[in-house]
């Protein structure tokens, strides 16, 4: 029994691409956090003489194809431990972030207190487009080769991308109503994101209703390339019209002290909704088999009898 | 062995298909990209009128349910009806509207801040506000030395009785 244990551990060899994610997560955490944390509270320059806007760019790119590679090389099945690590870490940053957004970081000259929500609200519309936008892409490769795996995937990143984006226009709510005076108004971002909340709801009520694996892979596939339009309006609404939601802030015009809790969240909730991703696509895959495998022979007896 | 051969054919004829699919569906994605995008649709889709939009509509502002949006003019902040009574200006770039509103303004309402005031433009020339909305832009400082939020000052401050003794 030990012995039988024993190989079949063995003979699950290690996942290559997690070694590579890991590496580029940590490239996107030590220009994105670590630096940071040096200059502001250790006086130590760590950045290599590398400018800011490189910094950030690498950040956001190596956080970006850390978490997408972690999800393409996932074969659906077998050892959780790596899922299981990047929940584990996943939580120490959001520890991190929360520390720093309540008890280190300022309140905002104007705003106050309040504006700590921040720290949470834009690190939430930051992964809710990301994983919109893979659920998107699974949708090409699904419709593409029709590899089972991306209906899988794309299952998983809907599912995620719905709760975050409920998450956001939740967070936007507790944060404009003593900011802006309200809860809620019809302000294209607002507007916009409550469409792309409704939409993906949508596509997950429509892979409810269709029972035949095929079908539902094929019109949740067109439906999520389709309603994927409404992401790049989210961002550019506040560019395009004129809106009560302000412009998407940069590091130039947020005070350092408020990058660190920002940032941590940020990394913190990428790393959860991977995980996420990952395990809901484990599930989803699981499911496939079972509905895609063959109906069981009928037996020639029975064949028999039925004759 | 001809089974086989069945299902990988059957396979490549709905691959084909849900290729076709992803074409279509992409066209329509594109094209709905566009129209939003490119075709006029940000002049007809307006959140709010600025005060020079406003008066170069003229007689349409009167009695309609109309959203005005602009800063907080300096200097013009009056409450006159006790506190839940409110009078300021708005203006924008080129254009000033008076503004009167019932009701407390949300705590970030100050002076040369963005709001949105829902209502309509009165006869009597100034614009009357049922729902005061305070927009703030993408600026996050922590608040300098000798601001009033500067939390070591102010809990320096509470804990000594400095201020106190000049009166």
């Amino acid at each position: 029994m030990t012995e039988s244990v024993m190989t079949s551990t063995q003979t699950e060899k290690r996942n290559p691409w997690n070694a590579i994610a890991i590496a580029l997560l940590f490239v996107a955490i030590y220009f994105g956090l670590i630096v940071t944390v040096a200059d502001q509270y250790m006086n130590a320059d760590l950045s290599f003489g590398l400018p800011l806007a490189v910094r950030t760019l690498t950040a956001v790119l190596g956080g970006l194809l850390g978490a997408v590679i972690f999800l393409l090389g996932d074969r659906l099945e077998g050892s959780t431990s790596t899922i299981t690590l990047l929940l584990v870490v996943a939580v120490v940053f959001l520890i991190i972030g929360t520390y720093f957004g309540l008890y280190v970081a300022p309140p905002e000259q104007f705003m106050g207190e309040v504006q700590r929500i921040m720290y949470v609200h834009v690190p939430t519309a930051w992964n809710a487009l990301l994983a919109m936008t893979f659920a998107f892409a699974c949708a090409i490769f699904f419709l593409f080769n029709g590899d089972w795996k991306w209906d899988a995937l794309m299952e998983g990143s809907i599912e995620v991308g719905v709760v975050l984006a409920f998450l956001l226009c939740c967070q936007g709510a507790i944060w404009a109503k003593p900011t802006w005076g309200v809860w809620w108004d019809w302000d294209p971002r607002l507007t916009t994101t409550a469409v792309l909340l409704f939409a993906f709801l949508g596509i997950l009520a429509l892979r409810k209703f269709v029972d035949d694996p095929v079908r539902r892979g094929v019109w949740s596939s067109v439906a999520t390339i389709i309603a994927y339009v409404d992401v790049p309006i989210v961002y550019f609404s506040v560019r395009w019209w004129n809106s009560l939601h302000q412009l998407q802030s940069n590091p130039n015009t947020v005070s350092k002290p408020f990058w660190i809790p920002l940032r941590a969240n940020a990394f913190g909730i990428l790393l959860l909704m991977t995980a996420f991703i990952l395990l809901r696509a484990r599930v989803a895959s699981l499911r496939l088999k079972n509905e895609l495998a063959p109906p069981p022979a009928l037996l020639e007896s029975e064949l028999g009898e039925v004759v | 062995m001809s089974n086989v051969a069945n299902n990988t054919s059957a396979s490549d004829a709905m691959r084909r298909k849900t290729r076709r699919f992803m074409i279509a569906a992409f066209a329509v994605a594109a094209l709905a990209f566009i129209v939003i995008a490119a075709g006029g649709i940000n002049k007809n889709l307006v959140y709010y009128w600025t005060p020079t939009d406003l008066h170069a509509n003229g007689d349409k502002a009167y009695g309609a349910a109309i959203r005005l949006g602009g800063m907080v003019a300096p200097g013009s902040i009056k409450n006159q009806r006790g506190v839940s009574g409110l009078e300021f200006d708005v203006k924008d770039a080129t254009g000033v509207v008076h503004v009167k509103s019932n009701g407390v303004p949300p705590q970030m309402f100050r002076e040369n801040i963005g709001v949105v005031v829902e209502g309509t433009m009165t006869r009597a020339g100034y614009f009357q506000c049922n729902r005061l909305m305070v927009s703030h832009n993408n600026q996050y400082r922590a608040p300098k030395a000798g601001h009033p939020m500067n939390k070591q000052e102010l809990e320096k401050l509470m804990k000594s009785t400095e201020g106190l003794s000049d009166k």
